[in-house]
């Protein structure tokens, strides 16, 4: 399989997206996006991840015997999560706070898994690393404006700061409470699909 | 006792169900659910490995992970506490699991093998296996609790991607907008989905 670089890095941005086409790694997009604060962290955690444990499986690709591929490539994973989850406990407590149960459930991203299945085992340690950052961001790109979509009309703020003062604090914005709500997370990147999709036809599926 | 056991099975079946309730088990939920078929397929599969997998990792972390839990071995081990360790515990059991799944299905049922394509191996991180073993240590069930537990969530997700399936199958004659075809829809439909299971949430056992 001949890629090349640019492709590797580029292409999961709009011309395959890891969640908008791939349909990898929705669990976590739905659980942290109520607050942008905590999405921008997850989202540098899971480009960290990624990469390593593409890097490293890549690196590793030639040892694995096929029947055991699962086992080596969680064991990976799992350990990158773990020191993963001490460097946010050491450095940025107050938020590691915050996402612990989102922390975990890096390992459980099937981005992560996803790619190393797909990718990193028939691809060099170079291809490797980019395709993961390119996955990484084009994680992050959705991610991060589904948390901005909803913490702007769900609590009338943006990074924490308030943009719309609510009523509660004497302003005049009504929050929208169901956009704390999970289902709104549905519908937001639903809506996101359909506009990746008006943009790029081709990404269209006929049969469903 | 028996009653305690039903009242667990129906809480996870249906008021906490882990595909709309809590939205574990996302990617392959949406992804395998384009035929009744091979819905039907995966949501056996997963309940087969959350009904091992719990009550294993249950095991795993009573009597070998827990502060105080290595004391059969020597009274030195009293106070040993391992469960740092449970993350990596619990996905290697999965994975275990998984494998063993997978072989199966490849020696036996090749149809079946073929159809699930990727979406096999992924049952390992399929949020909604770990999710169940991290809410067994959680809310501290024990080994009979965790086996119906495991069980329920199993079932619940079944039901519920079955029902998406069943739904996205008629969905084809209907005439949806271009781009929101396909991804989009579904997405849309399980935030419905979401919110008619929000009903269940006021049920008191």
């Amino acid at each position: 399989m001949a890629v090349k670089k640019s492709e590797a890095a580029l292409d999961p941005l709009f011309n395959n997206n890891p969640i908008a086409l791939q349909v990898l790694g929705i669990c976590s997009a739905l659980a942290v996006t109520t607050k942008m604060e905590t999405s921008v962290v997850m989202c540098a955690a899971v480009i960290a991840v990624l990469t390593l444990s593409n890097l490293t499986i890549s690196l590793l690709r030639h040892q694995i015997p096929n029947s055991i591929r699962i086992i080596v490539q969680l064991t990976v994973i799992a350990s990158l999560v773990i020191v993963t989850d001490q460097i946010l406990k050491a450095y940025v407590f107050e938020i590691s706070k915050q996402l612990s149960v989102f922390v975990g459930l890096i390992i459980t991203n099937c981005i992560i898994m996803g790619r190393a299945e797909a990718f990193a085992m028939q691809n060099p340690p170079s291809l490797a690393i980019l395709d993961g950052i390119g996955n990484g961001i084009g994680y992050s790109a959705i991610l991060m404006v589904t948390a901005f979509l909803r913490e702007l009309f769900g609590s009338g703020k943006l990074y924490g700061y308030s943009v719309l003062p609510t009523v509660s604090e004497g302003g005049w914005y009504l929050p929208n409470g169901l956009m704390l709500l999970s289902p709104a997370a549905f519908f937001i990147i639903g809506g996101l699909i359909w506009a990746l999709r008006v943009y790029k036809p081709a990404q269209v599926e006929m049969d469903g | 006792m028996f009653e305690d056991y039903l009242n667990l099975a129906v809480k996870a079946i249906f008021i906490e169900n882990m595909a709309l309730t809590f939205f574990l088990g996302m990617c392959s939920f949406l992804a395998v659910s384009k035929k009744v078929e091979t819905a039907v397929g995966l949501g056996l599969a997963v309940i087969f490995v959350l009904t091992v997998t719990v009550p294993a990792n249950n095991l795993i972390q009573t009597h070998l992970l827990n502060e105080g839990a290595l004391a059969w071995i020597s009274p030195e081990f009293a106070g040993v506490d391992l469960t740092f360790l449970n993350l990596l515990c619990f996905i290697g059991t999965i994975a275990a699991m998984v494998q063993l799944v997978e072989m199966t299905t490849d020696r036996f049922f090749p149809a079946l093998h073929a159809t699930l394509g990727i979406f096999l191996p992924l049952i390992a991180v399929n949020c909604a296996i770990l999710g169940g073993s991290l809410f067994m240590v959680e809310r501290d069930y024990d080994f009979g609790e965790s086996v119906v537990f495991g069980l329920g969530n199993g079932i619940g997700w079944f039901l519920a991607v079955v029902a998406l399936a069943s739904i996205r199958e008629r969905l084809r004659y209907s005439n949806v907008p271009h781009g929101l075809r396909g991804l989009g829809m579904t997405f849309v439909i399980t935030g419905l989905m979401a919110f008619g299971f929000m009903a269940f949430g006021g049920i008191q056992l």
